[in-house]
């Protein structure tokens, strides 16, 4: 039924003698349209050379030339090789041992080849290649097609070629040479037997040349405190699966602390296993990625860092040290015992960057007599001594340096006072930076000369003491590149190449195999001796630490995310994208305030409309310099510290998009990564691409299930991993022998599970980077991902939680009683929301489950994804029209859309816009188009590829031969995919683990993926 | 009346004309099956025995097609020099000991050996200890055999044999046209029968009645509404089913038969040489790729076949112009007759099947594991002379086979135990394709 009320628009129209409601009233166009004016000009219609007949003339035209073009389908060109390599098979994958190393990470690898473009980093597991690749190395492949890389030899910044750059080097040279001039050598750690070998030779030839190594992140403190006892300039190589009681101060081991790395031993050690497992305490100011595993974190300044680091001393060695106050004392005493009383199978780490206290570390671990602790292979992958550094910059700007080269390092970015540097370069006669960009030093140096990517060129290094490792190229060099190895050869008037020069060397290393298999294998393991400790007075370095003084103000830590690291990959999309572990941000670097400093200086952050993350502005002052930093207010973070990521900020030879964040090496001063600060809160909000707004698990037990070490120990498992309950016929059943459907017969064949072990997942995110290259999983950028439209397939949630166990929370909520008071739902709920200031933390890989039950496939109007025998739940891309129904109905979130068209679209200028970038593509897997849904696929194509493989060599697959994309990167032991039909595989056994549970069991999905409770040594 | 015999007339000639030409049709038809005996003479000539010095030039051609065709021709410098006539250049004794072993010889410091060494850029001739002297005379007075006149082109021997594939064409053109001669000598026949009638009616005083002028039969038509309705919902399912027929033709490139940039003829290659698919194809045991063969195949016969003979010539290709697309693949790999020269044109080939990137097939798959034909999905190669695309490359083709085909899973151990447990499973000894799960998306699609 109509009505006669009076609607009104505004309330100027309730006013009867207003002249404007008049004419809105009678008039829809306010100001009058031109069509007059426009018309009765006959003087420029008619001369204007198109008239109406030609416009539409010219329309009909292309239109109809476009019609006709439609109908020829376009041509493809097939151009086979003249000559075809004997090893490269179209549309074979060829597997390459490398081993990587850019001064920062480092690892042994498997390089994936395809028609000869490296596509996918696997990880060589061949005995004696112990590093694994981290999320930065995986993604390094990515680097290789970087469109902004150095492509020619630049002198003056301007387009030249190698020939006259190196003229011009030699000439500089021999004028040193005559005149006595200083010639300085500055690399980043080389590690590189061979290279080391050259710049000797190198400084034999010039007499005034040395040689400095500059680590942009510096593990000073530890190098100079080994090398005082041991007389060694080399950091330990820990082997955390020997140890059964760790304590940490402030060492991020499962993130960047000496190079990292060290996470395949420590969670060996963190699967329960015949009722023991191994305890962590971690002291930190930080939240880290080690923070979150431990089993017991204290956050703690790292000045108090220092006094808790004096009292285990003096409790595991007996010396009476005066510590000054200390902190948490009970705890500290605690742990401090339990590692006395765990003798050889203790270990304690420190990431405090001070050599006193690194002596101490040394002290301890002597003292406790710790099978952990070796100085036998140690690591060599940094060498930097921040005096030399300091030394170089001041001879610099003395004016004494005649002649500079740089070799992959970039002190311009990387030094606290790059001003300083900048000025003494001009000092500098000669200028050269062997450089992979065109960054902020190769720029302003009078020659950059475009290095090869380590996947380009031949190299040797010794990663650890005694182990021999090859790198090998895997492509033909994409540019005019030219090794710094190679120049050197050249400037030292030898004239072999590189390749020649490292084979001739190599019989050294390699006694007891060929050079050939020495390629093919990637590493040769020798038997190197350790060193015996000098004496050293540890009680003077403990008293000396006791009197260092803390900061004043706020403590500022700086840190490597695990996206990012040092910087260097800055131009990474996939890096850029990959969500930090912690807080879950992407596409930026954030000052991270503990929530009760943040309350005090009025920041905060809230959750928008859109489930965007917002972020107050604070200045950050530190020794006079100011930095306006966005803010993430972080739930652990030590009160009276502040943390800052390194690596971010850059400008040059970045794509606009991934120019984020802002350079927190400007307060790196001293290469010291504690500094006074003071922080005030700045005008504005800041808009974080943040993929996870939930702080709380709030009840929700069936997500993460959680127990500690005595109750899995003494419980049945029915206690600590409960099995929902259901009412069948009104009878109490368990909610997983519940078939809505009948089930299908999948006993024949192959039937793929992946498991996932909550306690051996670090959240180091490997696997999320190897997922996006095996899977061509587009980057989107990040505004898309603030509007939560990211694209990865897997990701790894984060939980914190404020109770010990979750059965706590329930019973807390279920015991609210009204709404105010100490039982009042309001206060309540409001607490329970609130993370705690030092939560715990739990990590869970999170992708398609591969419902046996899919709810996706039951309303897909289309059929588009659908069910197969072998477990996977399909999804045929092409069949797909997008209506989002699966994703709506997919209860674990999990499902991708494709908003946009990601490849050749300027709009998302990453890497699948050029046709450099394209060249990481994974043949083998469809690139996805705009409006179509996608998901992971449980690497079909590598199950697929399998089976053929076996049916082709007549064999049945071997035992644990099935992989996924994340279950090869991940090297704690996390995610294990295979057969459950093949009972002797580990995935079987897994499957039958009292620990196993299924995401949100009680929905009845019947998940082929599958969890094991997360127990912690509490 | 005269009429009626002038008529009859007419139809007696254009009857006789029709069966003339249909006598003509017949033999012209006859003439394909005589026997091209001519043919063979020619072949058989320039084979009788000339025999010199004692060889049996018959036995001396297996041999030296055996062991010298690699290098040696008869007539034309290869790796190693023309062999024609071999034996007027050195003695037997010294053509003994160059076969069982040349490189001794040189070593030796055999003058001709040497000076014969270095005209041929060095390359070391092969040592046939296993041939013994009568095997080399055999080999010599093959060799000694002269020159055979150029056989005249096959198309100008009389009787015209080279006549038989136009023949073809023309008789089916000449039935063709005496049947439209028949068709429209009905109507003439109707039109003066139609004719003669009326004027015998008129003769005889009888006249026509001119029909009723009724409603013209559109009108009729147009009135009647549910005739209309009928002619529509006809109409528009008619035009349904050709639309539809016209959208899934789209994008399906059956018989696509592209102009390459070097006439490739598989006729000749997997035909009359029965080259097996896989010697050029070989990727396609263990690749998702068949892969068109890099120049470097080619080669590896080509290095030694610059010409085709003369009986591969067809009329619609002559020797000159094979010989010209062999020039190309030259031109190409960079080869200057003897050696290569290092400058390379890859040829830009158009590609035939073009699966669409969301389908995913592997050659390796269904050629080595199911061990299928080449032919059943690209038909019958060897009879192609430009290549074309045989099947519709349709899902509904893929599925219609997996649907159809046995497994093949006889010693392969993969299938055993699934085979035991399916075959179970659904009652049967043989599984098909589809069985084993070859019909899901995620098979194809990813």
């Amino acid at each position: 039924m109509s009505s006669n009320k009076k609607y009104w628009k505004s309330v100027e129209e309730l006013n009867e003698n207003s002249s404007i409601v008049e004419t809105l009233r009678n008039n829809e166009f306010v100001e009058p349209i031109p069509t007059e004016d426009f018309l009765s000009d006959k003087e420029s219609l008619s001369s204007s050379s198109t008239t109406r007949r030609d416009f539409l003339k010219y329309v009909g035209f292309s239109t109809a030339a476009a019609t006709l073009a439609a109908c020829e389908g376009p041509v493809h060109k097939s151009i086979p090789y003249v000559l075809q390599p004997e090893q490269i098979i179209p549309g074979v994958a060829d597997y390459y041992a490398t081993t990587m190393f850019d001064g920062f990470d480092f690892a042994n690898l498997l390089v994936k080849t395809r028609e000869g473009r490296p596509i996918k980093i696997e990880n060589n597991t061949i005995a004696g290649a112990k590093f694994a690749a981290n999320a930065r190395v995986h993604a390094s492949v990515l680097s290789l097609y970087d469109s902004m890389r150095l492509k020619v030899t630049k002198i003056a910044q301007k387009d030249a070629n190698w020939q006259e750059a190196d003229l011009k080097i030699k000439a500089s040279l021999a004028d040193a040479k005559a005149k006595g001039g200083q010639v300085v050598l500055l690399t980043g750690t080389l590690a590189s037997p061979s290279t080391e070998k050259l710049i000797a030779e190198f400084i034999a030839k010039n007499p005034t040349a040395k040689h400095i190594v500059y680590d942009s992140v510096s593990e000073s403190a530890a190098l100079d405190a080994f090398e005082a006892v041991y007389g060694e300039r080399a950091l330990v190589d820990y082997d955390f699966s020997k140890a059964n009681t760790i304590v940490s101060l402030d060492a991020d081991f499962l993130g960047d602390w000496q190079g990292g790395g060290f996470d395949s031993g420590y969670a060996q050690g963190r699967i329960p296993q015949a009722g023991k497992m191994s305890k962590h305490y971690q002291f930190e100011a930080n939240m880290t990625l080690s923070g979150a595993a431990a089993d017991k974190r204290v956050p703690m300044t790292v000045a108090n860092q220092k006094q808790a680091l004096i009292k285990i001393y003096s409790i595991i060695t007996g010396a009476s040290v005066a510590s000054g106050k200390v902190a948490n004392e009970d705890v500290v005493v605690k742990a401090a015992q339990q590692l006395k009383a765990a003798g050889s199978k203790g270990l304690l780490v420190s990431g405090i960057q001070d050599k006193n206290a690194q002596l101490l570390v040394l002290a301890i671990n002597q003292a406790l007599g710790s099978e952990a602790f070796s100085t036998i292979g140690t690591r060599q992958i940094r060498k930097g001594s921040n005096e030399k550094v300091a030394q170089l910059i001041a001879d610099m700007n003395a004016g004494s340096v005649h002649t500079l080269i740089m070799s992959g390092v970039n002190p311009v970015y990387t030094l606290a006072d790059s001003a300083k540097f900048v000025s003494g370069l001009k000092k500098v006669k000669l200028s050269v930076a062997f450089s992979l960009r065109e960054d902020e030093t190769a720029s302003i140096t009078n020659i950059a000369v475009p290095a090869p990517h380590y996947l380009e060129s031949w190299n040797d290094l010794m990663l650890t003491k005694g182990t021999y490792s090859v790198v090998q190229p895997t492509i033909r060099p994409l540019f005019s590149s030219k090794q710094f190895q190679e120049a050197l050869l050249s400037w030292n008037g030898n004239g072999v190449s590189f390749y020649d020069y490292i084979k001739a060397n190599a019989a050294a290393y390699t006694a007891g195999t060929t050079w050939n298999k020495a390629v093919h294998d990637g590493v040769v393991v020798g038997t190197p001796s350790g060193a015996s400790a000098g004496s050293v007075d540890y009680s003077a370095a403990a008293n000396a630490l006791a009197s260092s003084k803390g900061a004043n103000g706020f403590e500022l830590v700086l840190y490597t995310k695990t996206g990012l690291g040092d910087g260097q990959q800055a131009n990474n999309p996939w890096l850029q994208e990959f969500p930090d572990p912690i807080t879950r941000v992407s596409w930026d670097n954030y000052v991270t305030v503990a929530p009760a400093d943040a309350k005090k200086l009025g920041l905060e952050n809230k959750i928008v409309a859109n489930g965007g993350l917002n972020g107050s502005i604070a200045t950050l002052t530190v020794n006079g310099t100011k930095m306006d930093v966005p803010v993430i207010v972080q739930p652990g973070q030590a009160v009276g510290t502040l943390g800052l990521a390194l690596g971010y900020g850059k400008k040059a030879a970045l794509k606009e998009e991934m120019q984020v964040g802002v350079n927190a090496y400007a307060f790196y001063t001293n290469f010291n990564n504690v500094q006074s600060a003071s922080i005030a809160k700045a005008n504005g909000e800041y808009e974080f691409a943040c993929v996870q707004s939930q702080k709380t698990l709030m009840g929700r037990g069936d997500i993460i299930k959680e127990t500690t070490l005595t109750i899995f120990n003494t419980k049945d498992s029915k206690e600590w991993n409960e099995v929902p309950m259901v009412s069948l016929d009104h009878k109490e059943v368990e909610a997983t022998k519940v078939d809505l459907w009948e089930s299908f017969d999948r006993s024949v064949g192959h039937h793929f599970n992946l498991s996932i072990d909550l306690n051996a997942c670090t959240g180091c995110g490997a696997c999320v980077i190897a997922c996006h290259a095996e899977n061509n999983v587009p980057v989107v950028g990040k505004s898309e991902v603030r509007r939560s439209r990211d694209m990865h397939w897997l990701r790894i949630d984060r939980y914190y939680s404020s109770q010990d166990t979750f059965a706590e929370d329930n019973e807390k909520k279920e015991s609210f009683n009204g709404l105010f008071g100490d039982k009042g739902s309001l206060g309540g709920f409001g607490q329970m929301e609130n993370p705690a200031d030092n939560p715990q933390v739990a990590f869970q890989p999170v992708m398609c489950q591969h419902c046996n039950h899919a709810p996706c496939e039951t309303v897909c109007p289309v059929a588009a994804t659908s069910h197969g025998r072998q477990g996977q739940n399909q999804m045929a891309y092409n069949r797909c029209v997008g209506t989002r129904y699966c994703a709506n109905n997919c209860p674990y979130k999990v499902r991708r859309f494709n908003w946009f068209l990601y490849n050749n679209n300027d709009e998302f200028d990453f890497h699948m816009n050029d046709d450099l970038g394209r060249m990481v593509v994974n043949p083998d897997v469809n690139v996805r188009s705009r409006g179509v849904m996608e998901k992971c696929s449980m690497c079909i194509q590598k199950t697929q590829l399998t089976i053929l493989t076996a049916k082709r060599e007549g064999r049945e697959v071997n035992v644990d031969e099935f992989q996924t994309a994340c279950s090869s990167a991940c090297t704690t032991g996390a995610m294990v995919f295979g057969d459950v039909n093949n009972k002797e595989s580990k995935v079987a056994k897994l499957a039958e683990d009292k620990r196993m549970y299924h995401l949100l069991e009680h929905v009845g999905t019947k998940p082929n993926v599958f969890y094991h409770v997360k127990v912690r040594n509490t | 009346m005269k009429k009626v015999g002038n008529h009859n007339s007419i139809s007696r000639k254009i009857f006789f004309s029709l069966a003339l030409a249909l006598t003509f049709s017949l033999t012209s038809l006859s003439q394909n099956a005589t026997p091209a005996a001519p043919a063979a003479d020619s072949a058989s000539a320039p084979a009788a025995p000339a025999a010199t010095g004692g060889g049996d030039a018959v036995a001396g051609k297996a041999l030296f097609n055996a062991n010298c065709a690699a290098c040696h021709a008869l007539d034309k410098k290869m790796t190693g020099p023309a062999l024609r006539g071999v034996s007027a250049r050195h003695t037997k004794e010294w053509l003994y000991s160059w076969v069982a072993n040349s490189s001794a010889m040189i070593k030796a410091g055999d003058a001709t050996a040497v000076k014969l060494f270095n005209e041929n850029n060095k390359a070391v001739m092969t040592a046939f200890p296993q041939l013994s002297k009568q095997d080399i005379d055999n080999i010599i007075a093959y060799t000694d055999e002269k020159k055979p006149e150029p056989v005249a082109a096959v198309g100008v021997t009389p009787d015209g044999k080279g006549g038989q594939v136009k023949e073809d064409g023309i008789s089916n053109n000449v039935i063709l046209g005496a049947l439209s001669l028949v068709m429209l000598m009905l109507v003439i026949m109707l039109f003066f029968v139609n004719n003669v009638l009326t004027k015998v009616a008129k003769a005889n005083g009888i006249e026509v009645a001119d029909k009723e002028p009724g409603l013209p039969i559109w009108k009729a038509f147009a009135k009647n509404q549910f005739l209309v309705l009928v002619t529509s919902i006809f109409l528009l399912l008619a035009s349904g089913y050709f639309v539809y027929g016209w959208m899934m033709q789209v994008g399906v490139d059956q018989d696509y038969e592209p102009i390459q940039p070097i006439h490739y003829s598989h006729r000749i290659h997997a035909g009359s040489n029965g080259i097996d698919c896989k010697y050029c194809h070989s990727a396609a045991r263990v690749s998702k790729n068949a892969g068109i063969p890099s120049l470097n195949v080619c080669m590896n016969c080509h290095k030694n076949i610059s010409e085709v003979s003369d009986t591969t010539a067809t009329p619609e290709h002559s020797k000159a112009f094979y010989d010209g697309e062999i020039k190309k693949l030259y031109d190409a790999v960079g080869w200057d007759g003897t050696k290569y020269t290092g400058k390379t044109k890859p040829v830009k080939w158009v590609r035939i099947h073009n699966l669409p990137d969301f389908a995913y097939f592997n050659h390796s798959q269904h050629v080595t594991v199911a061990g299928i034909e080449c032919q059943k999905c690209h038909g019958p190669v060897q009879t192609y002379e430009i290549q074309k695309q045989f099947a519709p490359l349709t899902m509904g083709w893929c599925i219609k086979c997996h649907r159809e085909t046995d497994v093949k899973m006889e010693g392969n151990a993969y299938y055993t135990k699934i085979h035991e447990e399916l075959s179970k499973k659904y009652g049967v000894d043989k599984l098909t394709a589809a069985q084993m799960g070859g019909l899901e998306c995620g098979k194809c699609h990813y």
